[in-house]
């Protein structure tokens, strides 16, 4: 080495990466008990998606293949966006989500460390946009489902897109709950009556809200560990519980509460893990807090306002926009410069 | 008394690799085959030699003496025989050569007469330029000469004298051998910058790393005749850097571009106060200094050194070790530097030799793209953006990088410590403050040459005019003499032609001054 200092830590972005994706185990866990195999599968094959679509993007760069893939960061992106969309889309669909997430959001800017969007989120958009369809076709709850299909019939339909002869979609998918909420309030119920349908549970939905409080253990791990600091999930979860708790004092009738709005959708996901990417979020301390807040809010908005069902994705994409003018305005003061007085 | 301890931001806990070296007592290193002593062994002006190449010179003489008014003397130490006076390798990162004074040691090790100090009956300003004498400089690292941070300043300004015991870099101990062993001489050291500053408190802060430091500076602390407080302070690199202690003992911050002294407070290392001591009562000049030698070695110590005593001989005092030696620093790992070789002598500011073997300093990985995570502004204790500095010095964006403010940066390497990239920071900005200073001398280059051009072309504009005038005066005085009438056509038309000739001066005067002013 050229100079000082001469020790590291004993660190890395590989170790960083695979402690995020621990971090995902325990929820992962709890996903296949509440909604079968299915997520599995899509995990596996955007993992592959990603590595191999990261093998020749690098390569194409002119740069050795080998600690880019062993970074982890492709792996991470892959399975925050097969947590994202449905388990049982077809594989396609997780394709094109990986392929708009790796080389486009992360290689066309540059690789790993320059692209200004979340490479996830850049994937769902997409998707969300350009196959709505196929975006609404959530696993039901096992407990809800007529069905279950084993990993074979679920390896069968993702990959083929055939169920087992006499079964149907239906059977097997369902609406989330947010989604629920918004087709209902529109039909003109309440909240009450709307939340006494079968696919709500306690506070979220049924399975969904046990997966978010483990993506809750899973974060405060993270923030244990030191691989990610409070401000970003602290305000981004308050700020949505703070919004949703005015409208919903308003109207109980019409809006949730704060705590179905944190316990369902990607809020907990979001929150941990996704508006946590250190690349394309904000930096400073300060800015993190706004950063978070934003998310936040915008989240709310879009999930009560807008035309999505959930408004994680957005609400990233669009605060990811806003960063480099918070990190320019949120500087923190530097040794000296306080006007400390003798 | 407890003291309220304040906390500074950031900082790491490299693993600590103290002990090792404190399983000794401080050792007298053996007499070095040969002495070379640098004439630059301070920060400001080289001493200047005062020996010609054959003298005899006696332990503790003077062998080049201060000059320029940031510079301190050096001295032989040893007696013996100076066989040149010439340039030798020093230690420093490139193996650069300066100019050294070297001495054939007689193996008698006869000293001049010392005679103690009388500092209480000394006029501050003599007994300022005695310490410059003496050779007494800073022993923290930065060599800064003493006697100039020794002055209390008017109107005074200096109440707090603080005393650094903090020793955060890994592996050294030459400060907490010190002060386990001389607790002491170094207290009466601090009575005599006490009584030359005028400072009313004195203060030592220590990690608690060092626990037998701490209980061996109270004892002396009990026994001395002024207020002294050994604050013990949490153990965090880089807590002994100058402005995170003075930010730990005193909540107050030394201003950007600032010194300590604009809060009051006057910072020494607890060798420099040994050093005078030593100086003042004792009459020994700045000869020796304690370094610790450690690392892949047989048996790491600390020892008393001749300055002046080759590293390599230094070194072989502490034995070979199994493993192959990767290099050597001098310092510790975190603000150590390389050296290219070990024919290099100790100076006053070695503190620690470091012996690396690739077992104890493996290569670090590759660096791989800065994931702008933040664990390098969450380490620095400067309140940087490190993650920022690094963007704007690697696509030369100086202007950002200073605004930044990329010269608060104190290199301490808290950032390049923690970056799970394994981004050599540190070096990145380096770079970019040579390069600023390379700009901003050729700017000062550049803006001098212009202002020698405006002042010529000026001076060109004003003696032209002046001329013009000159020669328009004449030509007005000498028609007025020979034609007594106003009638005559040609004196009007004489008069014209002068009136107009004026017109033209101060038309071309005018002009040589925009000139001269759009440049």
């Amino acid at each position: 080495m050229l100079s000082s200092p001469y020790i590291n830590e004993k660190t890395s972005v590989s170790i960083i990466m695979l402690k995020v994706m621990l971090a995902l185990v325990p929820a992962i866990a709890a996903y296949v008990w509440y909604f079968g195999p299915a997520i599995l599968i899509s995990i596996t094959i955007a993992s592959v998606t990603a590595l191999a679509l990261e093998t020749i993007a690098v390569k194409m760069r002119g740069l050795p293949a080998k600690p880019f893939l062993m970074d982890g960061s492709a792996l991470v992106t892959a399975w925050l966006l097969a947590l994202s969309i449905p388990s049982i889309a077809p594989w396609w669909l997780v394709v094109v989500g990986t392929f708009f997430a790796i080389v486009v959001a992360k290689h066309l800017y540059g690789g790993l460390g320059n692209n200004l969007f979340n490479p996830a989120m850049v994937g769902y958009a997409v998707l969300i946009i350009s196959f709505p369809v196929q975006m609404t076709h959530w696993a039901a709850p096992y407990s809800l489902a007529g069905e279950h299909l084993g990993l074979m019939n679920t390896f069968q339909y993702i990959l083929g897109g055939t169920l087992p002869d006499g079964w149907k979609l239906d059977a097997i998918s369902t609406a989330t709950p947010l989604d629920t909420l918004r087709t209902q309030l529109q039909l003109h119920r309440s909240v009450d009556q709307i939340s006494q349908m079968p696919i709500f549970g306690s506070i979220g939905g049924q399975g969904g809200e046990i997966v978010a409080l483990l993506f809750l253990v899973g974060g405060i791990y993270l923030w244990l560990t030191r691989i990610i600091t409070w401000h970003i999930p602290v305000a981004f979860l308050g700020a949505l519980a703070l919004i949703a708790g005015i409208f919903h004092l308003v109207n109980p009738q019409h809006y949730a509460t704060p705590w179905f709005h944190l316990a369902t959708g990607g809020a907990m996901l979001g929150a941990f893990f996704i508006a946590t990417d250190p690349v394309s979020g904000a930096t400073t301390p300060k800015g993190k807090l706004i950063f978070g807040a934003g998310i936040g809010l915008l989240t709310y908005l879009i999930r009560a306002l807008g035309g999505y069902p959930d408004g994680i994705a957005f609400a990233v994409l669009l605060m990811n926009i806003t960063v480099p003018l918070i990190d320019a305005y949120t500087q923190p003061p530097v040794y000296g410069h306080k006007g400390s007085k003798p | 008394m407890s003291h309220r301890i304040h906390s500074f931001h950031g900082g790491v806990h490299p693993e600590e690799n103290k002990q090792v070296s404190t399983q000794h007592p401080i050792a007298i290193a053996s007499m070095p085959s040969h002495v070379i002593v640098p004439v630059r062994q301070h920060i400001g002006q080289p001493a200047k030699p005062c020996v010609n190449v054959g003298d005899r010179v006696l332990k503790g003489q003077i062998i080049a003496e201060a000059d320029g008014y940031i510079s301190v003397a050096a001295h032989a130490s040893t007696s013996g025989t100076v066989t040149a006076v010439a340039p030798h390798p020093i230690p420093h990162p490139s193996g650069l050569s300066d100019i050294c004074i070297h001495i054939a040691p007689d193996g008698q090790d006869q000293w001049i007469e010392r005679k103690p100090i009388d500092y209480r009956n000394l006029n501050a300003s003599a007994l300022r330029n005695r310490l410059r004498d003496m050779g007494i400089a800073g022993l923290g690292g930065a060599v800064f000469p003493t006697f100039i941070k020794l002055n209390p300043g008017v109107p005074q300004k200096v109440q707090t004298l603080l005393l650094n015991g903090g020793e955060c870099e890994p592996w050294i101990t030459c400060d907490d051998m010190t002060m386990r062993e001389r607790a002491e001489e170094i207290l009466q050291g601090a009575a005599i910058m006490r009584f030359m500053l005028r400072a009313e408190t004195v203060l030592v802060g220590i990690e608690d790393n060092k626990p037998q430091a701490i209980a061996a500076m109270q004892r002396a602390a009990a026994r001395c005749d002024f207020p002294v407080e050994i604050i013990t302070i949490p153990t965090l690199y880089p807590g002994g850097g100058a402005k995170q202690m003075i930010k730990t003992l005193t909540g107050k911050e030394v201003p950007s571009g600032g010194r300590s002294t604009d809060v009051g407070v006057a910072t020494f290392n607890v060798g420099t106060a040994l050093a005078i001591h030593r100086a003042v009562n004792h009459g020994e000049p700045l000869i020796s200094r304690i370094v610790t030698v450690t690392g892949n070695v047989a048996q790491a110590q600390n020892f008393e050194v001749l300055i002046g005593t080759p590293i390599q001989e230094l070194v072989a005092l502490s034995g070979n070790s199994a493993d192959p030696v990767s290099g050597y620093l001098m310092g510790g790992p975190m603000m150590g530097i390389e050296l290219a070789q070990i024919d290099v002598p100790v100076v006053k500011a070695t503190n620690c030799i470091l012996v690396k073997s690739a077992k104890l300093f493996p290569p670090p990985p590759p660096a791989m793209p800065c994931i702008r995570c933040t664990r390098c502004a969450d380490a620095c204790p400067a309140d940087l953006q490190p993650q920022e500095l690094f963007w704007f010095a690697r696509s030369k964006d100086f202007d950002r990088a200073q605004k930044y403010q990329l010269f608060d940066c104190i290199e301490c390497g808290c950032c390049s410590y923690v970056c799970p990239s394994h981004i050599p920071l540190v070096q990145y900005y380096r770079y970019a403050k040579s390069e600023i200073s390379a700009r901003e001398k050729e700017q000062q280059a550049a803006d001098h040459a212009r202002d020698r051009h405006e002042t010529r072309l000026a001076r060109i504009g004003r003696e032209k005019q002046e001329r013009a005038e000159k020669l328009a005066q004449k030509a007005a005085l000498k028609p007025a003499a020979d034609s007594a009438t106003d009638d005559d056509p040609a004196a009007a038309a004489k008069k014209a032609a002068i009136q107009a000739a004026i017109e033209r001066a101060k038309a071309a005067k005018a002009e040589s001054d925009t000139a001269a002013s759009t440049e």
